[in-house]
């Protein structure tokens, strides 16, 4: 066991060479873009046994990512913002398959205005396409995810694509310590790659596969697609835990600190939770007694252990680092929902924070939980990044830093 | 070496019936291009007609349909994942694609994996338009030709972009330096199944365009549809050839080209220009001039 100095594509990369990936697709796009050099390199040094398939588009990088997975092999690439929006319809295409493909994502906004900064609208838009999408927050734990990509995603009960998503930027390339695993350790943890139950094409089995399902039948398929990614959790979960055994470092798709009394709960995903937790301390220690719950898995949707970390709350806080345009953010409608029918229901508010990059600094988080104080008065959905009527902060005002 | 049809295979690798239209030759051109490729073979089909009436014709070779655009690269990640998997051996990999999956959506997709020497072949069914949808226009659509995004107005009468600029895919492949390109029809079975052959023999892409008229979309009666397709080649519309290592070789000469008219009116779809000298000439005009070209382009 060694400690690196790695960014988070650093860290993507090695991972990957860990899981010995057997096909990787590669298009560039900023901040994902050193990921598949970084692969590229491993295998032009021989590190990695593995064939890169330099596409033309992100919609060929998923395709080419699918199509190996049609004959069994492991396969990976990474993408965000734009590259995203262009493979969406691979995406769908790949969960409707029930292909265990794996893609790391540096998050990144949607253009236009042109803007390369980091927040979760790239991932976000496409929470509906049936993969898994597990959060970072810190460089760590980009590698451990990562390491858990391929064990969660081809498990049998599970067989649906999944990404891991860190911050552009933030984390893609910002350095931080990196406790690392051995190959060794490496194939303990990790199933040998091109090893699979799976139907695949193969011709001395002959099958047809992406064929026409009548309306007589297509909502069982759809029903067991989303049985799947919703019962991903119990596999997520027992992953977790074996990691924890053979490794020591702990996760768990809700993961919360100073909740158990916590009147306020900041809710949110991505590197802005550590950001969150700071400045969750710093209250506590002016006697509020705020908490943080981190979602690590934004699909599947923990609702029971969300239920259960916001405990008594009064307030829960929900952090966007994303819009839902002419609504809330994306986060805040899974979190209204959860809580909709609990006997208990905590005031719950919204709030679009970081978006293009914004900077998110403790004081965003104060501001936050200062706007939040007062509870519902008839806003739930607050701006504290933007200036302007209604949501946004007054002109007069100016912004906070 | 020409094929000959005791040559032949008598081993089928499509299921008996299918959902076709009445009178379609792309099945035909599917069951004899796997005739010759055999059952080591997986194809990748692109949606356009053939993957719609796969859902029951079914092939003896594993078939998967894709995406309408993303069909090359599928294959490409098959191609690399056997290799790494040490799979790959004698395997055929084929891609089966519209004109409009080929010449326009997917065109980028194509284009990355001749550029990226993957090793499949690639067969295009070319009838001239978006037959699946309804007969819409598509990038190969012959001028004049009337479909369901080119009507017949009082204005405007079927496609009216100049002829020249129809898309050629064989020219385009071409420019990538591909090992194999060659031009077919399905009115010249042999001449396909002998291309298909060479198609599969070589290491890297290969690409064949097949001309495949639509009795439904081209309004041609199903008996006449064998001849409707040797028409088009010996009135000149299209040029049977291959190009092996950048060398172009006519397959099918034509002394005497039959003037356009002949071809034309057996189909629907050139109802308006029947009997309008004016309307013919400008489109024989269209054909004598790509003809002559394509000819020149010709190293035997």
């Amino acid at each position: 066991m060694t400690t690196e100095f790695w960014n988070g594509n650093m860290a993507a990369a090695q991972a990957v060479k860990r899981a010995r990936v057997q096909l990787i697709a590669a298009y560039p796009i900023t901040p994902q873009t050193h990921t598949v050099e970084y692969l590229s390199q491993f295998v032009n040094d021989g590190e990695l046994d593995a064939r890169m398939v330099k596409v033309e588009s992100e919609h060929s990088a998923l395709s080419a990512c699918a199509g190996a997975a049609a004959v069994g092999a492991r396969s990976f690439t990474a993408s965000c913002s734009q590259g995203i929006q262009l493979m969406s319809e691979v995406m769908y295409f790949t969960s409707g398959m029930r292909f265990p493909v794996v893609m790391a994502i540096a998050n990144r906004t949607l253009s236009v205005p042109v803007n390369i900064w980091p927040d979760h609208q790239d991932t976000l838009v496409n929470r509906d396409s049936c993969w898994l999408q597990i959060y970072a927050v810190s460089v760590q734990e980009v590698y451990d995810l990562m390491l858990m990509a391929y064990p969660i995603a081809e498990d049998p009960e599970v067989n649906l694509p999944l990404l891991i998503s860190y911050d552009g930027f933030i984390l893609s390339h910002a350095s931080e310590p990196v406790v690392t695993i051995t190959q060794e350790e490496a194939d303990q943890f990790i199933q040998p790659p091109g090893q699979t139950d799976r139907a695949i094409l193969d011709p001395e089995n002959p099958l047809q596969f992406g064929e026409v399902l009548f309306p007589e039948w297509y909502p069982d398929y759809e029903y067991k697609k989303h049985r799947a990614l919703a019962d991903s959790l119990t596999v997520i979960d027992r992953t977790f835990r074996k990691f924890k055994e053979q490794f020591g470092r702990e996760y768990h798709v809700v993961e919360t600190e100073g909740t158990g009394d916590a009147e306020v709960v900041i809710i949110g995903i991505g590197s802005m939770m550590q950001t969150a937790r700071y400045a969750a301390s710093e209250m506590r220690k002016r006697g509020e007694k705020v908490g943080v719950a981190n979602l690590r898995t934004f699909r599947p949707f923990p609702e029971e252990e969300l239920v259960k970390a916001v405990g008594h709350a009064k307030t829960v806080l929900v952090l966007d680092r994303d819009i839902g345009y002419g609504t809330s953010g994306m986060v805040y409608q899974d979190v209204t929902r959860t809580f909709y029918h609990q006997e208990q229901r905590p005031e719950l508010l919204n709030f679009i924070i970081g978006l293009g990059g914004k900077d998110i600094t403790p004081k965003t988080i104060e501001r936050c939980l200062e706007l939040g104080k007062p509870g519902f008065t008839g806003q739930s959905v607050f701006w504290p990044d933007a200036r302007g009527p209604k949501e946004g902060i007054p002109y007069s005002e100016g912004l906070t830093a | 070496m020409a094929m000959k049809l005791k040559d032949v295979s008598r081993e089928e690798h499509l299921s008996l019936g299918n959902l076709a239209c009445a009178g379609c030759p792309e099945m035909l051109g599917f069951r004899h291009t796997l005739k010759v490729l055999g059952k080591n073979t997986i194809v990748i089909n692109a949606t356009g007609c053939l993957a719609v009436v796969m859902q029951m014709g079914v092939p003896k070779v594993p078939h998967f349909h894709v995406l309408f655009e993303n069909a090359p690269a599928v294959i490409s990640g098959i191609d690399d994942a056997l290799k790494a998997m040490g799979k790959r051996e004698d395997m055929n990999l084929l891609v089966v694609a519209g004109d409009g999956g080929t010449a326009d959506i997917g065109l980028s997709s194509l284009s990355g994996a001749i550029e990226r020497n993957q090793d499949f072949i690639y067969l295009c069914y070319d009838n001239e338009s978006y037959m699946n949808t309804g007969g819409q226009r598509s990038g190969t659509t012959s001028f004049g030709a009337r479909t369901s995004t080119t009507p017949i107005g009082s204005v405007t009468k079927g496609e009216d972009r100049p002829p020249e600029l129809k898309k050629d895919m064989v020219e385009i492949v071409a420019a990538h330096h591909i090992p194999y390109a060659a031009s077919a029809s399905i009115g010249y079975p042999l001449d396909l199944m002998e291309k298909v052959q060479k198609a599969a023999a070589v290491r890297g892409p290969s690409y064949i365009h097949c001309h495949s008229p639509c009795p439904t979309g081209w309004g041609i009666d199903t008996r006449d549809i064998v001849k409707v397709a040797k028409l088009a080649v010996t009135t000149g519309c299209i040029v049977l050839y291959e190009m092996v290592d950048g060398v172009r070789k006519v397959t099918k000469k034509v002394s005497k080209r039959k003037p356009i008219g002949e071809y034309l009116k057996y189909q629907s779809r050139f109802k308006h220009v029947i009997g309008d000298e004016e309307a013919i000439a400008e489109i024989q005009r269209g054909v004598d001039e790509n003809f002559e070209a394509m000819m020149a382009k010709m190293s035997a």
